[in-house]
């Protein structure tokens, strides 16, 4: 019998889960940011030690808060934009309950010093496997929706969706070749510096591919959809989405500037870096101009407001990236908080924001409300967020300058003008300035997690939404 | 070396990455349609999805495909004029590992007027000229305080440098021996053969080697055990031996404490104590002898004073 439904039930699983990972994820950040502030602050409990729990923050934010909401939309925009029901409905409650196994034992294992200490790659090659296996799964579901489809074209979306999840699917089998000694521990199959060419063009593209081309596709159904006005240019989402697919896979060694990466290797990294900035700009372009004669509803709108500033957050992060590839830029910034302030422009200014303000959006869709419980609330949030990101980035970058130019100072005689303590405690003010930011993100995130339950809990009993018969040119 | 293994690579990086720039520059001129009149409206494509879903089709902004090309021509300059194409060294032929070389070259030529004094000097009168002071000191906060703390002072396993007690000798030459070398201070772990009423016992007979309080019986009993297991490096009367490093046990001073709980864990356990040679820390900066030079004039200045 063919379903008359859609299928609800692992897209809010996913959407709960996102703010509750959301919450954790970002719990662990401001303790961390608390932590360089003061050090003893977790009383010298090694499962609770920087070098712990950074890893654990990474990967919740990352993996934990960002897949979950990338499960939970790839799902239902799908759904929707194909007008069918999900292919494989056992094998997509599988990837609920396998991803959730993959983050609690994350959760486990990080604290307890299991790692194979590549960065956000750090889960064992047990865990390795399970991912693996959820993975395929998932791209099993989605793409068979896919060739289910009812309508005749496959919506801009899903092509962001579909490059995401096979290209990330291609990252961490070839990352994650490891040679396993014992249960909780293996030798990368690389070494040197293939390992760390391999490491950082696994490490890039989980930004491009996890935390960009999959929220791109976010921004692509949920944008329109607020907004209510057609997409701008149906021509600039095709070529931006060939170009930075295509040129995204070239700017892994950036991350290897100066150091033992054979000089070609690092120009082609910091060239095609530089390439990458039409590329992103291209579908901030698109989302931004998709508003106009919608101008006014910002005023107004407080979801629509999220999705703009998260828009404005991409652009301006995608503009820093390649400026930062740049081999002498590179030189001052490396290794510095500027580094940090750059990651959290983009994550919390994009893929954070971008996924609140579509989780707004959805979960009262799919608990059978109107709109959230509170609206005055989501704007409370956006403003506390908005605040947040820009002290944490801000502080971020003063930090990082100053510490590269601390850094490179000398003196007459040829000795450095300043030794670590005193470059430590130049950070230390800026260092809090990113605690508060760090905070106030946080805030925001405990007021949407009350909203979310005064939503679900006012809910009627759920339906899933019917399956519109007519089709669509 | 090269960084290549055959002639093949080079060939193979070259060709991909000039047709990826110009096929990806092909892909967006094909893909540019005419500009819309002044008042004239983008087409709205027929297809919709989920109700109200639908695509303008305007065409792509002339700045956004100023800011596309401008930043391949960039990546088609810079490839020409620096190495990004296999082999090919570009026409400025450089090389990051000759920035650095030429770097650490001009700082040899300017900052060698400036120690070219000192190096003619022993250590001691290095030691007291205040320049020299103020340069070790600098050197000393960059590549020792991490480990020694900034007054030098050492902290749990880093030795307090201004206490006029070395483990390995004080004189400049075994200063310079230290910092050009490093060390390694192993003592093995003894608490298997001497069991923990041994472990005990002896601990207890170390206490009392400096008169530090103590259970007189344990430490009689601990006494033979010393001698047995202890004195060949820390000497029978355990006043240790700086040929190796071992620590005197008589004295006031403790690398890694001095309680009968901390003794206990160091002859339990064993202590690995590692300080880096002058290769580690000073690596391959300019003016490596002289700073070296300075260094341990500065570090021998420390407990002089006293």
């Amino acid at each position: 019998m063919e379903a008359t439904t859609y299928n609800y039930k692992v897209v809010r699983q996913f959407a709960i889960m996102t703010v509750v990972w959301g919450i954790v994820g970002m719990l662990v950040g401001v303790t961390l940011a608390a932590q360089l502030i003061w050090p003893e602050l977790t009383f010298g409990i090694e499962w609770l030690s920087y070098g712990r729990l950074r890893p654990l923050h990474t990967n919740a934010v990352i993996f934990a808060f960002g897949g979950s909401a990338m499960f939970a939309v790839s799902y239902y925009i799908v759904q929707r934009t194909c007008q069918a029901r999900l292919w494989g409905e056992k094998l997509a409650a599988f990837t609920f309950w396998g991803w959730t196994a993959v983050i609690v034992l994350a959760a486990i294992t990080l604290p307890l010093g299991y790692t194979t200490s590549k960065e956000y790659a750090e889960l064992e090659w047990p865990i390795d496997i399970l991912i693996t296996v959820v993975w395929v799964a998932y791209a099993l579901v989605f793409f068979g929706t896919i060739i289910k489809r009812k309508t005749k074209h496959i919506y801009v979306s899903n092509w962001f969706f579909g490059a995401y999840i096979l290209v990330i699917a291609i990252l961490h089998i070839v990352n994650s070749a490891e040679l396993p000694v014992t249960l909780t521990k293996s030798y990368s199959a690389y070494a040197g510096v293939q390992d760390a060419m391999i490491q950082w063009w696994y490490g890039h593209n989980a930004v491009g591919f996890f935390l960009t081309t999959a929220f791109l596709g976010m921004m692509y159904y949920f944008i329109p959809k607020q907004a209510g006005r057609p997409i701008y240019s149906y021509r600039l989402s095709v070529v931006h989405f060939w170009s930075l697919n295509f040129i995204y896979m070239w700017a892994g060694p950036h991350h290897l500037q100066y150091t033992a990466l054979p000089d070609w290797a690092q120009s082609l990294g910091m060239v095609f870096s530089l390439m990458l900035l039409a590329p992103s700009w291209g579908g901030m372009m698109n989302g931004i101009m998709t508003l106009s004669g919608a101008w006014h509803k910002l005023r107004t709108d407080p979801i629509l407001k999220f999705l703009v500033t998260a828009l404005s957050f991409y652009g301006m992060s995608t503009f820093e990236g390649p400026m930062m590839a740049i081999k002498t830029v590179n030189a001052l910034s490396h290794y510095t908080e500027w580094t940090i302030g750059h990651v959290h422009s983009g994550a919390l200014g994009w893929v954070a924001m971008i996924t609140i303000g579509s989780m707004y959006y959805l979960i009262p869709r799919l608990f059978g409300r109107e709109s959230m419980f509170s609206t005055k609330m989501i704007e409370w949030h956006f403003w506390l967020s908005t605040i947040g990101v820009v002290l944490y980035i801000a502080a971020m970058w003063i930090a990082g300058v100053a510490q590269g130019l601390m850094w490179r100072a000398s003196n007459a005689d040829g000795t450095l003008t300043y030794s670590f303590a005193q470059v430590l405690n130049t950070m230390y003010p800026f260092y809090g300035i990113r605690l508060l930011g760090g905070l106030l993100f946080f805030c925001g995130m405990l007021m949407m997690a009350w909203n979310v339950w005064q939503t679900v809990r006012a809910g009627r009993v759920v339906n899933d939404a019917p399956i519109p018969q007519a089709v669509h040119a | 070396m090269s960084d290549f293994t055959s002639g093949f690579w080079p060939i193979y990086i070259s060709v991909l990455t000039l047709v990826s720039i110009i096929g990806t520059w092909v892909f967006l001129k094909s893909q540019t349609t005419r500009k819309l009149a002044p008042g004239e409206k983008p087409e709205l494509i027929k297809h919709t999805w989920d109700g109200d879903l639908q695509d303008l089709n305007n065409p792509l902004p002339r700045w956004w495909l100023g800011l596309f090309y401008g930043t391949m021509v960039f990546a088609l300059g810079y490839l020409v004029l620096w190495p990004g194409l296999g082999n090919y060294a570009g026409v400025l032929g450089w090389t990051s590992k000759g920035e650095y070389e030429a770097e650490v070259k001009a700082a040899e030529a300017r900052f060698q007027p400036i120690y070219a004094g000192f190096m003619q000097q022993d250590i001691a009168t290095v030691a007291a000229d205040p320049d020299a002071h103020a340069i070790g000191r600098n050197l000393f906060l960059t590549y020792c305080s991490q480990c020694h703390g900034s007054d030098a002072a050492g902290a749990t396993g880093f030795p307090n440098l201004t206490d006029g007690d070395w483990l390995y000798g004080g004189d400049p030459d075994t200063i310079k021996a230290t910092l050009t070398g490093g060390r390694m201070g192993m003592m093995p772990a003894m608490g298997a053969a001497l069991g923990v009423q041994g472990t005990k016992e002896v601990a207890n007979y170390v206490l009392s080697l400096s008169g530090r309080q103590h259970d007189a019986a344990l430490a009689a009993a601990g006494r033979t055990k010393f001698e047995e297991n202890c004195a060949a490096c820390h000497m029978p009367e355990g006043t240790g031996m700086q040929a190796i490093g071992a620590p005197n046990l008589t004295d006031k001073v403790w690398l890694y404490g001095g309680s009968e709980a901390a003794i206990i864990e160091t002859i339990t356990k064993g202590r690995n104590g590692v300080m880096p040679g002058v290769d580690q820390t000073l690596g391959t900066t300019s003016n490596k002898e002289a700073k070296l030079h300075l260094l341990t004039a500065y570090v021998y200045g420390l407990s002089q004073k006293q």
